[in-house]
């Protein structure tokens, strides 16, 4: 059991959560206002894409990082738009924009940088270490050389959480998403709060894509999420659309998949070791979690009158 | 029987409006950088349809699409959400590829039956055991466990070719599996050499009646109007008695065994042995094409025609006018959005009215403290 002790393993696991923990807490603050939101893949990749390209034409990896949460931003609202506004099957409407956004950004690299990918020289952001952090023995070895993007994650669960538990605005979403006839009764402004829900859920996506391009690459390459998106769904089902549910799925997953890592080269064959973290997932959801109930109001446009 | 035309018409309607503005919005980026629209359509029609041996490539490549579709419309009819199908065509076609190169001594028709019956059995369990248990009697999310079954399907399929001495692997330094017995191979379609080449089997006669049987499943029996009644109100089916569990549990098998026929099929017309390659993505867009079907089965033969021809054509695009093939999926993506989004028409033309009557009742005022 010497690999547990490995900062490798640890270290991997934080590593590995990012790009699953924010796109599921952003799926988790759309589902949360009644919007059904399976277009993490999609908002991933165009976040990564425009990450890495503003990232090489302005010569800053924060300035690419505002790109793709612009990029983010604008694609959710598109998507909130049509979900909202004209009351559009959400899932089709998911499928989608993951099928545009993989498209757009497959087609945008080749027309703009050709089939070579993204230049060499596109700065990445930077990691950094916390001496005060580093130096604890067992809480040292998971911020080992991480992105700064690892910090800003785990604060993003601490502020979601607080954010919808905690606030006033956070309940009202969260009215909106169980019983919007009854928030509306009240003054609340429906459609508001799901755009809101939708778009901040589309920011934290784009940041999960960017890490992948630009904190931990310095390129894009197509399709780079590589379902990552789709594992994040499963997360924040999976976490019972709550932030530190999301982070913890998102966590158990990452080390499943670091643990395979870490053990490749044993007896195991590799292709066998690959499956655990998708056995663990299933076990998991079948013995301990069991059923997780969506927002009451999840995927249900409201169309009343007004 | 005027509802059902109504209806017809706005299945048909809806796509072909979304797939214009789609096209009109698609040329429009061509054309921004720097190509001609004509040009660029017309390279990715004549490839989809333009030949005898095009149109029989675009119709090879629709059959698996179909026949997964028609499984993940299925699931869609009882409110689950089969996102795994992926998995579960890869566990079908290696259980028919090790039918196929086994049992060389039956009769071909035998052993052609035998094959795809093994990957429809294997593509139910792996889609109907766990999931549809977990589900059923858990609670455990579909959308979760049919995704994780399908990586643990697509892994265990690359173990058994990959390693040195794995299961199903052909001694040798490729990581393939041995062929399928000349026996199972299915007949070209049609006996023409374009049809031939394009490697279009008998396989899209099967699919089609794979779909005729998956429409009768869904209209004409018990089992069909359980299963829409659960996806259509789950709670009320309860308390009509039916046994909600064991129709969660088929509708994610009889999913997984369209899925699995698909993989057997594609081996057996196609492929004729495992190759260390699963990167087919046919699961993935299979549910969009049941999405823009809206889960009709006779609209699933026309949608996943659509997204082979895109796919087909679209290779032939880039060689020809130098247009990334990925544009395809950039309409595909915008297609299947204004698919949703079919109000967004009298949305607009309500928009406009009440514009023109706000312009009206302005300039009536207007009128007024003139007078």
């Amino acid at each position: 059991m010497s690999f547990l002790a490995s900062p490798q393993l640890w270290a991997g696991t934080l590593s590995l959560a990012v790009p699953l923990a924010l796109p599921a807490l952003g799926g988790t603050f759309s589902e949360r206002t009644g919007v059904v939101n399976i277009a993490m893949e999609g908002i991933m990749l165009i976040g990564a894409f425009f990450a890495a390209a503003c990232s090489h034409w302005t010569g800053s990896a924060w300035l690419g990082l505002l790109a793709a949460m612009v990029a983010g931003a604008l694609i959710a609202w598109v998507f909130a738009w049509a979900a909202i506004r004209l009351a559009a099957d959400q899932v089709v409407l998911g499928m989608a924009i993951n099928i545009f956004g993989a498209g757009i950004t497959a087609f945008l690299l080749n027309t703009i940088f050709g089939y070579n990918g993204t230049p060499t020289s596109t700065p990445s952001l930077p990691n950094i270490t916390i001496p005060a952090i580093a130096n604890v023995p067992v809480l040292g070895w998971f911020f080992h050389q991480q992105s700064v993007l690892v910090y800003v994650m785990l604060a993003l669960v601490i502020a979601a959480h607080y954010f919808l538990f905690h606030t006033r605005l956070g309940l009202r979403m969260r009215a909106v998403g169980e019983n919007p006839l009854a928030a509306d009764t009240l003054g609340l402004n429906v459609w508001r709060l799901r755009y809101t829900g939708v778009i901040i859920g589309g920011v934290l996506s784009a940041i999960g894509g960017a890490y992948l391009s630009i904190g931990i690459l310095n390129s894009f390459d197509v399709n780079m999420t590589n379902g990552r998106g789709y594992i994040a769904l499963a997360a924040m089902i999976f976490g019972k659309w709550t932030p530190y549910g999301a982070f913890g799925a998102a966590m158990l997953f990452a080390f499943a998949t670091s643990l395979a890592d870490v053990l490749q080269g044993n007896v195991i064959p590799t292709d066998l070791l690959s499956m655990l973290p998708y056995a663990l997932t299933v076990l998991a959801l079948a013995g301990l979690v069991g059923r997780s109930t969506a927002p009451a109001a999840d995927g249900i446009p409201y169309t009343l009158e007004r | 029987m005027n509802n059902v035309w109504r209806s017809a018409l706005r299945g048909i309607g809806t796509p072909i409006v979304a797939s214009a503005i789609a096209i009109v919005i698609g040329g429009i980026i061509v054309s921004l950088i720097g190509y001609n629209p004509l040009t660029v359509y017309g390279s990715l029609i004549t490839g989809a349809f333009g030949t005898l041996f095009n149109l029989s490539s675009t119709l090879t490549g629709a059959v698996p699409l179909l026949v997964i579709g028609l499984g993940i419309a299925i699931a869609f009819r009882a409110g689950l959400f089969n996102i795994g199908a992926e998995g579960q065509y890869w566990v079908g076609a290696m259980a028919s590829v090790w039918v196929g190169y086994h049992f060389n001594q039956l009769p071909s028709v035998l052993h052609i039956i035998l094959a795809l019956i093994a990957g429809m059995i294997a593509g139910g369990l792996w889609g109907g055991v766990i999931p549809g248990l977990t589900k059923a009697y858990v609670g455990a999310h579909e959308v979760i466990t049919t995704m994780m079954m399908s990586y643990i399907g697509i892994f265990l399929v690359e173990y058994m070719i990959e390693e040195p001495n794995a299961p199903m692997r052909l001694k040798g330094y490729i990581p393939e599996s041995p062929a399928i017995a000349n026996n199972t191979h299915l007949l070209p379609a049609l006996p023409i050499t374009a049809v031939k080449q394009a490697q279009l089997s008998v396989s899209i006669y099967i699919a089609i009646a794979a779909a005729i049987v998956a429409w009768l499943l869904l209209k004409k029996t018990t089992f069909g109007f359980q299963i829409r009644s659960i996806g259509f109100n789950q709670r009320a089916s309860r308390y009509a008695g039916m046994r909600v569990p064991l129709y969660t549990i088929l509708a994610l098998g009889i999913s997984g065994v369209f899925a699995g026929l698909a993989g057997g099929l594609q081996m057996l017309g196609v492929e004729y042995q495992l190759n260390d390659s699963f990167t087919s993505q046919y699961g993935y867009t299979a549910i969009v094409v049941a999405l823009l079907a809206r889960n009709n089965p006779f609209g699933v033969i026309l949608a996943a025609i659509f997204f082979s021809a895109l796919n087909t054509g679209g290779q032939n695009m880039q060689q020809v006018s130098g247009v990334p093939s990925s544009l395809t999926d950039v309409l595909t993506g915008l297609i299947i959005f204004f698919v949703a989004a079919e109000r967004l028409i009298p949305v607009f033309i309500g928009w406009v009215r009440r514009r023109r009557s706000q312009g009206r009742a302005h300039d009536a005022q207007e009128g007024g403290t003139l007078a």
